[in-house]
């Protein structure tokens, strides 16, 4: 977890250096430095709150160009649930999925199809006599990011299942080879259509640790003016969903917990409510739960930044969408429990680690006398957070100081009242 | 050597859903420093438990924490009804707390001896009438 990679950019020649993101950033990890703003690795989320608060869109996530597409031969498109809360006057999800085969897919997997097993197997984990409740989920990867960072006694919390999407990109290999066994292996491609940088971080990480399942991840505002111009009502689609409502709800916050409902859950989104809740967690002020489900983006997955539509918009739509649509198609939600067995398969063998922010010293006698000295330049600085230095509070700049990345002369309130004394 | 961090919380007593602030406020502190996992977990499970009891039974007090590399010694001063009867408070279960308490999910009757296993040594002043303090120390291995 320490060298994560993040997908997250910055156009230098359009940041002002104004405070922007670095007072929104929920783990401080943003400092404007030389002008323009800095992210430091080892503490950024991947939450996509600086390209949301960014108003020169300086900020952009990086994903993959569609390009990339022409090294296969046969192309399955994975679109995320939030995908279908995209478009306006629309009654039938396969309208989408058959656009996707006309500007170039050879098939589409839904994501949605593998919520729906995701769901019946964290049913079955949760009734787990040994698991550590309450069970948090591992879907949005932003909550792994800030577990590891900042909740050392929750990490064991973390459900340790595979999300959706690479539930859904091995099911759809597998499709392809029993639809096409002539096709080897390299010959498909598995591409995720995502509605956040969190997730283009998260499968870019995955690959780079062998643990590659799709080919690549393409922005749905990206592809949306592709679809969206392709999309015909002359004509009645084929028949190609094969979800229910329980992979559709997916999409929007609480819609994965909504599924456990014969159990006690919490589900927070937004991520100052998610960081917010963890600290309860880790406080020991949280009531009995079985399970708790943690979106970074307000409104859930159709509130990242790489969507088109407004949150609540696209809720409203994915709601009518889903009516007439059974419960679920991939599980039978009515099953016993009988059978609590889980595939192999859908665990991740990615063993979680503590990776704090660095601390003030490795020596902690030394990390003392910092932490005193912190202390002491506090007392000095004028308690405004105003941002103007480059750190989003006070107390990062002096920490900033005491660490030796920046001096005190760099706070402009301090320097105007030490040249007033002087005059 | 290095003087001690000090570090000093109002818990206010009639704002229950500050009650815990002062504990992750230290837990954080104790990160953020370095110290090993199980001593920020004990001392942030024992702060909160009396955190929580100054609340419940004295209407708030202070909390007075000085941390060393080596030790964190919390004090909680209250100026609260007193405990009677000391040795019958360390038993687990036995709890004074009101109905209305219980019902939220508190006064089990723990929050005492558990502040007792967490630390690694504490000591209680109490007078009735007059207020309570209690003293615990947090050695690092």
């Amino acid at each position: 977890m320490g060298n994560y990679k993040h997908s997250v950019t910055l156009a230098k020649d359009k940041c002002k250096g104004c405070t922007n993101c670095l007072k929104r950033c929920p783990t401080e990890a943003i400092r404007i430095r030389n002008g323009h703003a800095e992210i430091n690795s080892d503490t950024c989320v991947d939450c996509g709150e600086c390209i949301r608060r960014c108003p020169y869109r300086a900020k952009r996530a990086v994903s993959d160009p569609l390009s990339i597409m022409e090294g296969f031969r046969y192309k399955v498109a994975l679109p995320a649930p939030a995908f279908y809360g995209q478009f306006d006057h629309l009654n039938n999800i396969n309208y989408i999925l058959k656009a996707l085969l006309d500007i170039g897919f050879d098939d589409v997997f839904e994501v949605a199809r593998a919520a729906e097993i995701v769901s019946g197997y964290s049913k079955r984990y949760i009734m787990r006599p040994d698991v550590k409740k309450p069970v948090i989920s591992s879907a949005c990867p932003v909550i792994a990011r800030l577990v590891s960072i900042r909740f050392p006694d929750l990490i064991d919390n973390i459900m340790p299942m595979l999300p959706p999407v690479d539930i859904a990109a091995k099911m759809a290999r597998a499709e392809a080879k029993e639809k096409h066994p002539e096709l080897k292996d390299e010959d498909i491609g598995i591409f995720f259509i995502s509605p956040c940088p969190a997730k283009v971080s998260y499968l870019q990480n995955e690959a780079e640790n062998g643990r590659k399942t799709v080919d690549g991840v393409f922005s749905m505002n990206e592809l949306y003016l592709k679809i969206v111009t392709k999309m015909d009502d002359k004509e009645v689609p084929p028949l190609l969903s094969r979800t229910g409502r329980v992979g559709i709800r997916w999409a929007g916050a609480g819609g994965e917990a909504r599924a456990l409902s014969k159990h006690r859950f919490l589900a927070a989104d937004g991520i100052e409510n998610v960081i917010d809740v963890l600290e309860k967690m880790d406080n020991y002020t949280l009531p009995d739960l079985d399970f708790v489900e943690l979106d970074a983006c307000n409104g859930g997955c159709v509130g990242g930044v790489m969507t088109m539509e407004n949150a609540y918009i696209a809720k409203a739509r994915l709601l009518h969408l889903e009516k007439g649509l059974p419960l679920a198609v991939n599980w039978d939600f009515e099953e016993d429990y009988g059978s609590r067995e889980i595939p192999d398969d859908f665990f991740t063998d990615e063993e979680l680690t503590y990776s704090p922010p660095k601390p003030l010293d490795e020596d902690i006698k030394l990390a003392f006398e910092k932490r005193v000295r912190i202390q002491q330049i506090l007392e000095t600085l004028p308690a405004l957070d105003c941002g103007s230095c480059g750190a989003p509070t006070c107390r990062a700049f002096a920490e900033d100081i005491v660490r030796g990345y920046v001096t005190e002369d760099d706070c402009i309130v301090r320097m105007k009242k030490k040249q007033e004394a002087t005059e | 050597m290095s003087e001690p961090i000090r570090l000093v919380f109002d818990v206010d007593g009639t704002d229950f859903s500050a009650a815990g602030n002062a504990s992750m406020e230290l837990k954080k502190e104790l990160r953020s420093l370095g110290f090993p996992r199980d001593v920020v977990r004990r001392t942030s499970i024992a702060m909160y438990e009396g955190e929580i009891n100054m609340v419940i039974h004295a209407g708030g007090g202070q909390a007075i924490i000085e941390i060393s590399p080596e030790e964190i010694s919390v004090t909680l001063a209250d100026h609260g009804p007193g405990i009677p009867d000391v040795s019958l408070a360390m038993q687990e279960g036995y709890s004074t707390a009101p109905e209305e308490i219980r019902e939220i999910g508190f006064g089990a009757g723990m929050g005492l001896p558990n502040m007792k296993k967490n630390s690694d040594e504490m000591r209680i002043e109490s007078v009735v009438g007059t207020g309570t303090t209690v003293y615990m120390k947090f050695r690092v291995a």
